[in-house]
């Protein structure tokens, strides 16, 4: 099932990001070949008008740069990004701030970003400055009242008098999103938005912005490492090792019945409240840390912690994403028999 | 089982300028040889603090009140002096695997240097026998000698917890509280991690106090779990009795594992806490968490509900609950 392109907000193609390592004056010296670091190498994903896409792994595996390139923060070493139809993977600096206003980012700590002696007002009026969005005072108390109410901080005229100490954590969070909507965006790009928070404002920060998104009809790319409120949070996954995506699918698919070894052991290393299991030692189907993106394993990138490699898995060349039906892709050359 | 340690009407107040916070106000718990008991609740609800007060080292300027009692096998703590504390409790008998400590190791010493350090600092020891035993250590905890020569930058977040879990043992203490040690660690090495340390359990015979915000992990490691709620028991109970079918009897139970979300189990919404934990300085009258309770009452407001035993090793500290 291919995804129609009217219904694509953004794709992207076989984007990839090498940072050149720092070196001392005597790796340089001695000459030796420098280790690109292939922090993202080969990403290919097209996200829906209206979805939650989210992109799932361990720290390391390249999802925060992913991000930044989505974000256009940074520059991608090669690929390209297809965004409404339109390429822009280079574009000119008006572009590029316009780009930004379309795509937002959501931060991970609301509160560092929020200047503390602004009152929610001075906030929220911040980027309409930044952007130099047109309109008089009043046009502007209008804008920051209208999204205010859009995050449910009622009523708006209270909290706009307010400093953001004077907040909660899920507050401060509602209004991080108020600022991102106030420009009108497409998309939202959320990266850890909630792994620093705690569990009760976590559950609150999710329910907020899933009914935004259902009430202005956006467009998330949801960062995380955390399974669980991946499956609650998103409509489709796509799983991230070591610079690549190695299993893309809906979200419930992904979980209930994994493709590829290595959504099998992150799935399994989740703990579940499951009484009789304390003291039992879980069986990892997975050995080892995830190695350096400066040396990326020859063959499928996997195959050093893999338990189902192969001679193959390392010999041949490595297995492209694969489409298991259902739109639901794995990169995985023994895929049938594990 | 037997009880290695005794927990009665603890009181840990930190006396600040501006005012006294009640970290802690009469705690009662005990931990029996061999088991893993479980602190839960949200941040600010005095997990951290019980940890500290086992070790009787509050941070300034806490004060463990009159009238406390910690019973570490067999003896009351309380009587005696600093000197004793050092000499034959802390690191001895009691050990606390701070929250975020791997981030804490030195960053211009080597792995080895610091371990050797400790272990001078506690054993009449030289070098070669230190250095063996930390070998062992290290052994142990899955990771091979060289790692001595190596500086902390140069190793992963699940490595340096276990080099941290190897210092605490070090001194092969009875009881280990471990405050938070997987929340900054990816799934995979998280679970590697809790692997470890319960073949580490059986290994060294050891008793675990097990703090996290997280229910989910607190379900597989723990035999019984205290549910803390403002510096208060609000509910403790076996891993059954928690997590069972029935479910938890205190509204904060519930709701904490109602807003956990799981992987297995696909819900449309995630339920809630609405607010905050209180500020302890002057906590709320009546329940301390009936300003967001859903099932509050009138007598709620008023009247604080004792903890009291619904069944056999059962404890909640809810008015719905008192017949
Ligand atoms: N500016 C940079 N220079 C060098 N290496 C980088 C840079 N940014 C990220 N990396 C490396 O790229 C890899 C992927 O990082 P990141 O995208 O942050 O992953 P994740 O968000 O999944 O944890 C990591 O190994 C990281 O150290
Ligand atoms: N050194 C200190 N001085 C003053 N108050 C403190 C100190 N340490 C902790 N507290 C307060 O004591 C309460 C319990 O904190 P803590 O034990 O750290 O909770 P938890 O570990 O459950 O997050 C909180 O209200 C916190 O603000
Ligand atoms: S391709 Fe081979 S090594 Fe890679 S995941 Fe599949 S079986 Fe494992
Ligand atoms: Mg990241
Ligand atoms: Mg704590």
């Amino acid at each position: 099932m291919s995804i129609k392109d009217d219904d694509v907000i953004l794709r992207v193609e076989n984007l990839k990001k090498h940072f050149m390592p720092h070196q001392g004056l005597l790796q340089s010296l001695s000459g030796k070949p420098k280790k690109l670091i292939k922090a993202v190498d080969g990403v290919s994903f097209s996200i829906r008008r209206g979805e939650i896409f989210g992109l799932i792994g361990e720290s390391g595996s390249g999802k925060t740069t992913t991000g930044k390139l989505v974000m256009k923060l940074i520059e991608p070493t090669s690929g390209k990004m297809i965004f409404n139809g339109e390429d822009v993977t280079q574009t000119d600096k008006a572009r590029t701030q316009a780009y930004r206003r379309q795509v937002q980012m959501i931060f991970q700590d609301p509160y560092a970003s929020m200047n503390p002696r602004f009152k929610i007002r001075d906030v929220l009026q911040e980027p309409l400055i930044i952007h130099k969005i047109e309109g008089d005072q009043a046009k502007h108390e209008e804008m920051i009242i209208k999204s205010l109410t859009e995050v449910k901080l009622n009523p708006p005229v209270e909290f706009m008098g307010r400093y953001p100490h004077m907040l909660s954590g899920g507050q401060r969070q509602r209004v991080a999103t108020a600022r991102t909507l106030i420009l009108n965006p497409m998309m939202l790009v959320a990266d850890e938005p909630v792994s620093m928070i705690d569990l009760s404002t976590r559950a609150e920060i999710l329910h907020m912005m899933k009914d935004v998104q259902r009430d202005l009809g956006l467009t998330y790319l949801y960062i995380t490492h955390d399974l669980s409120t991946a499956r609650y949070f998103t409509d489709r996954i796509a799983v991230m090792y070591l610079g690549k995506i190695v299993e893309m699918g809906p979200a419930n698919e992904i979980i209930d019945e994994p493709l590829h070894p290595y959504t099998k052991a992150l799935i399994s290393a989740v703990p579940e409240p499951e009484t009789g299991k304390v003291d039992l030692i879980k069986e990892l189907p997975i050995s080892g840390e995830i190695p350096s993106p400066a040396n990326v394993p020859p063959g499928c990138r996997f195959h050093t912690r893999c338990p189902y490699a192969k001679l193959e898995c390392s010999a041949e060349a490595e297995p492209e994403l694969m489409d298991a039906g259902n739109g639901h892709y794995h990169a995985c050359r023994r895929w049938k028999e594990i | 089982m037997d009880t290695i340690l005794e927990v009665k009407n603890l009181r840990l107040y930190y006396h600040t300028s501006k005012g006294v916070v009640k970290a802690l106000d009469n705690v009662s718990f005990n931990l029996k040889k061999g088991e893993t008991l479980g602190l839960v609740g949200e941040s600010g609800c005095g997990k951290t603090t019980t940890g500290v007060a086992l070790l009787r080292m509050p941070s300034p300027p806490g004060r463990i009140e009159e009238g406390s009692q910690i019973v570490v096998d067999g003896r009351d703590i309380m009587p005696l002096s600093d000197k004793q504390i050092r000499k034959d409790v802390r690191w001895e008998e009691v050990a606390m695997v701070f929250q975020g400590a791997m981030n804490c190791l030195t960053p211009v010493y080597t792995i080895g240097k610091q371990m050797m350090e400790t272990l001078q600092e506690h054993r009449d020891m030289d070098k070669v026998q230190a250095a063996e035993l930390i070998k062992e250590y290290l052994n142990l905890v899955g990771m091979p000698p060289e790692v001595m020569n190596r500086y902390p930058h140069e190793l992963s977040g699940g490595m340096k917890q276990r080099i941290v879990i190897a210092t605490a043992l070090f001194l092969k203490p009875k009881i280990v509280i471990l405050d938070e040690p997987t929340t900054a660690l990816d799934v995979i090495v998280q679970a590697q991690i809790i692997n470890l340390l319960k073949k580490l359990k059986k290994t060294f015979d050891l008793s675990f106090i097990f703090i996290t915000h997280d229910l989910a992990l607190e379900a597989e490691v723990c035999d019984r779990i205290c549910v803390m709620y403002a510096g208060k028991i609000a509910e403790l109970g076996t891993n059954a009795q928690i997590y069972g079918k029935q479910g938890p009897m205190h509204p904060y139970t519930e709701k904490l594992l109602q807003a956990t979300p799981l992987l297995k189990k696909k819900v449309d919404t995630l339920s809630f806490i609405p607010g905050a934990p209180p500020d302890l300085i002057d906590p709320p009258k009546g329940c301390r968490f009936n300003p967001r309770c859903h099932k509050v009452m009138d007598k709620c407001r008023e009247e604080e509900p004792p903890l009291l035993e619904i069944e056999p090793g059962h404890m909640v500290a809810c008015w719905r609950c008192v017949k």
